[in-house]
């Protein structure tokens, strides 16, 4: 199928600053492209080369197959929504979705239908005649989407959306806006700073930093098997426990050295990742780090740890430990007895590692 | 002692200017108003006359000259000085790179005195000096430019002097509110697709509805007391053909020694000022208080 967002080779910079290097990412019609860095990483920079609203220094941008390189923003076939919502101050709400097309030229009556379903879509119909300084956040942002969606564009493109809402209403909408993507089938490109609207959203994930994009893939796969140091420290809460270690070829396997203060090294063996570098850095999420006797599998190995804090969080208890001078998170049950200051026997999934090169940072398996 | 200082030291401090206000703001008002019921010729005199001053004044033809400059004069600075404003805003809005340089160019007019531009202006438009004598040196003879001298058009060659003035400074005005407005709804206009000049006819400028106000009082309060401009450009002249309410009164409180005319006239400026001000600040306190 061929991609509704095409980005090859783009380059951006302000004078000799380059702000987006050597860009290359697509959309396929239908999907969820989610950009995620953090600020100043140039995601709201590289929307705004796809809406058209800044020029490119090289590369070009095809959307729905049609070279958009130098075409207007209005002649790209997009909706956008923004941040601040940017609603036009002095028109009610209807005139605010219903501006776009009258100047548009779109004829009254198909105006007047479109703004009703919209209206009905999102709930909005008993807000039509107020002004943008009468409503909430969240009402703001449904007039947003809706003025971006009677343009029944090929591609919608949002910039933090949500940012400006409080913690609760942000997950209210961001649900609202997976539901509108799954009703409307529509190709959406939405830039976010937040990792879990990013996981929670995407169908595809593009991971930026510094304007060099970091990873392309599905939310699995950025979780299960991030490319970088940076992609596995930044996606996921709490964050992966990124642990120095040396290796060193045994039979059997690769055995993993984890010094600590204070106690005899941890020995784990890995007996399907080989050939590693002899100083590596250890990934594992908090979730592959479980309660001796909770967690079942081969790859499997249980360690005696320290345990420094204990953190209940409800569903689940995250207790810290520390391991080569880091501070080593485990998710556990939440009935789990472990005290600060006692050991506990920790199971660590090795099925689940991820190693990378201590100096660029790199995947390695 | 110390409470009672305490409680008073306010009250102790503003005396003063609260006295000098009382008097010499709202007493000479009021005695202004005094006079100008009165007989008052070259001295003042305090029997009360009744309305007589002004029906004098309401018949001059002095006066109604005034009146009329006044209203040719304010109307066209006001309008004038907002539309060329609004239109150098627009065009400074459009991200040149001399913006600075050329805010400032076009700031520095109202930083002049009104004596100074009278004056330059009057070399300007002199038809044996200025533009009028330059055109003829290139070889047109029959160019005329002799407004300053034509009883006729000599108040509109003050209007073209006041705009110049206060022009600027409307520009500074409402380029603060165009930039006053979010930058993220220009985007979103563009990509709603939207053009120019309907993302400024329609979006921003409505936005602007208190900037407007505000200019509108300014340059309204400008145009009123208008006075040194006309002295130093005209010196109300050709006759009085270019009198100003300001310089009637002057005229008749220190040329004519006809000091309740002056009153009588002063008393009308201030009507034609709060008729103006006072809504305006009646709008202003009610909007701060909702």
């Amino acid at each position: 199928m061929e991609a509704m967002l095409e980005i090859r080779n783009l380059d951006k910079s302000y004078g000799a600053t380059e702000i987006l290097k050597d860009i290359n990412v697509s959309a396929e019609p239908g999907g969820f492209l989610v950009l995620v860095g953090p600020s100043g990483c140039g995601k709201s920079t590289l929307l705004n080369c796809i809406a058209g609203l800044e020029s490119i220094s090289g590369g070009s941008i095809h959307i729905g197959g049609r070279d958009m390189t130098h075409v207007s923003p209005k002649d790209r076939n997009i909706a956008m929504v923004f941040q601040s919502y940017a609603l036009y101050p002095t028109m009610s709400v209807a005139r605010n979705i219903t501006f776009g097309m009258k100047v548009r030229g779109v004829d009254r009556a198909t105006r007047a239908s479109k703004l009703q379903d919209v209206a009905r879509q999102l709930q909005i119909e008993q807000l039509l005649d107020r002004r943008p300084s009468q409503l909430s956040g969240g009402q703001r942002q449904r007039v947003a989407m809706g003025r971006a969606l009677v343009r029944d564009p090929q591609l919608f493109l949002f910039d933090e959306p949500l940012s400006n809402l409080d913690a609760k209403l942000r997950v209210e909408m961001r649900l609202e806006i997976k539901k509108l993507h799954h009703d409307l089938g529509a190709t959406m490109v939405y830039v976010t700073h937040d990792q879990i609207e990013a996981m929670t959203l995407a169908t595809k994930i593009v991971v930026l930093k510094d304007g060099v994009v970091q990873q392309i893939g599905s939310p699995a796969e950025i979780y299960r098997r991030p490319a970088n140091l940076f992609v596995a420290d930044f996606m996921g809460s709490p964050a992966m426990n990124l642990i120095p270690a040396r290796t060193s070829r045994e039979s059997g396997g690769t055995r993993i050295e984890i010094e600590r203060t204070g106690g005899a090294p941890v020995v784990l063996i890995d007996t399907r990742n080989g050939d590693l570098p002899e100083e590596v850095i250890l990934g594992l999420r908090p979730e592959d780090i479980a309660e001796a006797g909770f967690r079942a599998g081969e790859e499997v190995q249980e360690v005696k740890c320290l345990i420094d804090m204990v953190e209940p969080a409800g569903a689940d208890t995250f207790v810290v430990s520390r391991l080569a001078g880091r501070q080593v998170t485990a998710r556990l049950h939440s009935e789990t007895t472990a005290q600060p200051g006692s050991t506990l026997d920790l199971a660590f999934d090795l099925g689940k590692v991820s190693y990378f090169a201590q100096d660029t940072g790199e995947r390695l398996n | 002692m110390a409470a009672w200082l305490e409680r008073n030291v306010p009250r102790i401090l503003l005396a003063p200017s609260f006295l000098a206000v009382l008097v010499f703001v709202y007493g000479f008002i009021a005695w202004t108003a005094w006079v100008s019921m009165t007989r008052s010729r070259l001295l003042p005199k305090y029997e009360i006359e009744g309305f007589i001053q002004y029906e004098r004044l309401f018949a001059a033809p002095r006066w109604d000259t005034a009146m009329n400059n006044l209203f040719i004069f304010g109307a066209l600075f006001i309008v004038v000085s907002m539309l060329l404003g609004l239109l150098l805003a627009i065009l400074l809005d459009q991200k040149i790179r001399t913006e600075g340089a050329l805010r400032t160019i076009y700031l520095y007019p109202m930083a002049l005195s009104m004596i100074v531009t009278g004056t330059a202006w009057k070399w300007i438009m002199n038809p044996g000096l200025g533009i009028e004598a330059m055109v003829r040196g290139w070889g047109f003879d029959e160019f005329a430019f002799d407004w300053v001298i034509d009883p006729d058009m000599a108040i509109y060659a003050i209007v073209v002097a006041a705009v110049w003035q206060a022009s600027g400074f409307v520009m500074a005005l409402f380029l603060a509110g165009l930039r006053s407005v979010d930058e993220e709804i220009i985007r979103a206009a563009r990509v709603d697709g939207i053009p120019t000049w309907s993302i400024y006819s329609a979006i921003i400028i409505p936005s602007m509805a208190p900037i407007f106000l505000s200019a509108f009082i300014v340059l309204a309060h400008l145009a009123i007391k208008s006075f040194d401009l006309v002295i130093a450009l005209t010196g109300g002249g050709p006759g009085y053909a270019t009198d100003l309410p300001a310089t009637y009164m002057y005229a008749m409180a220190f040329s004519r020694g006809d000091i309740g005319q002056a009153a009588s006239s002063a008393m009308v400026m201030m009507t034609v000022v709060f008729a103006i001000v006072v809504p305006y600040l009646y709008s202003e306190l009610r909007a701060k208080r909702g």
